[in-house]
């Protein structure tokens, strides 16, 4: 009778480390998803700690003076903050429309085998580090550009009223615009990627119904699957957009890094990032603070639209949610 | 209501055009009678078989579909009513590897041909879809949708045409005061007659049903039957369905299949009261399927 009297002591010992290890496991992984919030916290802190001086002396003018003056000790975020903007502006305005090129080919074009290959290779995209595009778009396309097709924008937009001012510079190749334009490239796999998922789940029968009406590709595309995946759409543009904000080697490579504001595009500038990595290593007292502070507005920046893209998301959630009751 | 009976022992090679069969008492060659089997037919198959890639799924069917008159399928799952449904408006042209063989001639034309252009062939063949698939716009841009696409009419002449479709529809009462509304807020059976309104409101002239009541309440089913009863005035459709009693209840014709055959197709009375064929008794009596 000695065996079942054994067999049960083993199973409760064995029980009994059971919970142990529950509760040592559950408490590990609290520590770890308290350390993200920690973090976070700690950030952020330091980032108002430090970038105080700077508020404390130059108060809301910081963010209106465009003065960038190292040797005068004269700070404003003017120039970095419209350069991160508008470096961003340009990459989703070339992204996004041939981002929605290429999900459009992969969801609903392509052929079967030729879906894989491509999908991959946009992704592939995503994984070149940023600091190649940097030294791809400082070496050759910024010449390239600034030789064959800058001249020719010049010459056509360049000419016309109101928008021609944008299409100004120097022909040296590194601006604001050559910026964008690899911040484009930087931006489209993710955006690509998150527009092919949502064209693959649109149901099938929608997409059916709307080729039953006899409607084209193009019309099932642009009347139906757009509109239907339109709220996850925008969330993954929003994706892309926060991702160019704070992209700084790449930019930094091919902005120009000139503290100036100029209407025309080709001319060099600076983002928010690039002034920040430029500038860190011989920077200190209030120099630094208003590195400080710039840093913080960008984290700001990117945050708000980090926010809005997840409320795209969480919103596409719901209406899907909706319509499948 | 035997006068069209299909299965009357004269009938002719498949290969001669089914309207001028003569003479032939071949058992296997009753195909050609299903083709006879309607007077004045809007659609003829014609060894009609069909491909998913190496799979065959339709075996050389051949009959005549009635316009202004309802023609239901029936059959087990998986035998193949569906696809052919899909081949009408040639649906399968969507997908790689799909094909079908044979003929279906549309008022004198074969629409399988490859000089067809297909977008205008769905909009002379509408379908309506196991599931409500309302577009996500509103209700009177769902209705308007297939027109805009075909015609260019004026504002207040398209919404004559979409208060026609949804009174043809049976809906217009229910939603006449949201039509700015989102298809996709109405009630399930509610967005099943929207598809409906949508399909007719280009003035199509054959109706595709793919079970169309499967996902709806008993109510909205009975709302859509009678509706369907009252379409056939306008149009000839075809309703593949799982429900017996639907295909007893609404349709004039009825066509069993199996395992990809068309094992028999008559009046349905003639399919309900006296079938010909042991299978058809048994499925429909509900000993198989």
């Amino acid at each position: 009778m000695a065996a079942p009297e054994t067999q049960y002591s083993k199973h409760s010992r064995q029980a009994m480390i059971g919970t142990l290890g529950d509760k040592l496991f559950k408490g590990t992984a609290f520590f770890f998803a308290a350390m993200v919030l920690v973090v976070l916290a700690a950030i952020i802190l330091m980032l108002f700690k430090d970038a105080w001086p700077t508020f404390q002396t130059f108060g809301l003018d910081f963010f209106t003076t465009e003065k960038w003056d190292v040797v005068n000790d004269q700070y404003g975020a003017v120039i970095p903050i419209v350069g991160t903007l508008v470096t961003s502006f340009i990459a989703i305005l070339i992204g996004i429309p041939v981002s929605f090129g290429i999900a459009l080919f992969i969801s609903v074009m392509a052929p079967e085998w030729l879906k894989k290959p491509v999908g991959i290779a946009v992704e592939l995209l995503a994984a070149v580090p940023s600091i190649i595009y940097g030294m791809w778009g400082l070496f050759y396309f910024a010449p390239w550009f600034s030789e064959n097709l800058q001249p020719v924008l010049t010459d056509t937009i360049g000419e016309l009223p109101l928008i021609g001012q944008f299409f100004q510079g120097p022909p040296i190749g590194v601006s604001l615009f050559t910026a964008g334009f690899i911040l484009a490239i930087m931006i489209i796999p993710f955006i690509a990627s998150v527009m092919r998922d949502m064209f693959d789940v649109v149901p099938k029968d929608l997409k059916e119904s709307a080729y039953a009406m006899g409607s084209t590709t193009w019309e099932v595309v642009w009347k139906v699957i757009l509109p239907y995946t339109k709220v996850g759409v925008i969330g993954g543009i929003m994706l892309g957009l926060g991702r160019a904000l704070g992209e700084t080697m790449a930019v930094t490579f091919v902005v120009g890094n000139a503290q100036e504001l100029m209407t025309g595009l080709f001319y060099p500038g600076s983002t928010i990032a690039s002034t920040l990595a430029n500038e860190f290593n011989e920077a200190d007292g209030l120099h630094m603070s208003s590195l400080i502070a710039l840093g913080l507005i960008l984290f700001i920046i990117t945050f708000i639209v980090l926010a809005i893209s997840k409320w795209f998301l969480l919103r596409l959630g719901k209406v899907q949610e909706g319509r499948s009751t | 209501m035997t006068q069209e009976s299909s299965i009357d022992q004269d009938s002719t090679g498949l290969e001669a055009s089914a309207l001028s069969a003569s003479g032939n008492t071949d058992d296997l060659l009753e195909k050609t009678n299903y083709i006879r089997a309607v007077a004045d037919p809007k659609i003829v198959l014609r060894d009609l078989s069909f491909y998913y890639g190496k799979f065959k799924a339709l075996h050389d069917i051949s009959m005549g579909i009635p316009d202004r008159k309802v023609t239901a399928f029936i059959g087990p799952s998986g035998c193949g009513k569906s696809t052919l449904l899909r081949v009408f408006n040639r649906m399968y042209d969507l997908y790689p590897g799909q094909r079908a063989e044979g003929d279906l001639i549309l008022d004198g034309e074969n629409v399988l041909g490859s000089g067809i252009d297909v977008n205008m062939l769905r909009a002379r063949v509408g379908m309506v879809f196991q599931k409500p698939t309302p577009f996500p716009m509103s209700i009177y841009d769902n209705v308007a949708f297939g027109v805009r696409l075909y015609e260019k009419l004026k504002k207040s002449e398209l919404d004559e045409r979409v208060e026609w479709a949804l009174q043809r529809a049976a809906l217009w009462d229910e939603v006449k005061d949201k039509l700015k509304q989102t298809g996709g807020a109405l009630s399930g059976g509610q967005q099943q007659r929207l598809c409906i309104a949508r399909g007719i409101a280009v003035k199509p002239e054959v109706l595709l049903l793919d079970e169309p009541t499967s996902a709806l309440d008993p109510i909205s089913t009975s709302k859509i039957e009678e509706l369907i009863y009252e379409l056939k005035d306008d149009f000839a459709i075809a309703i593949v369905t799982h429900n017996m009693q639907q295909a007893a209840r609404v349709s004039d014709y009825t066509a069993f299949m199996y395992l990809g055959d068309l094992m028999e197709y008559d009046h349905t009375d003639n399919i309900f009261t006296n079938p010909d064929r042991k299978e058809t008794e048994d499925y429909i009596t509900g000993r198989f399927g």
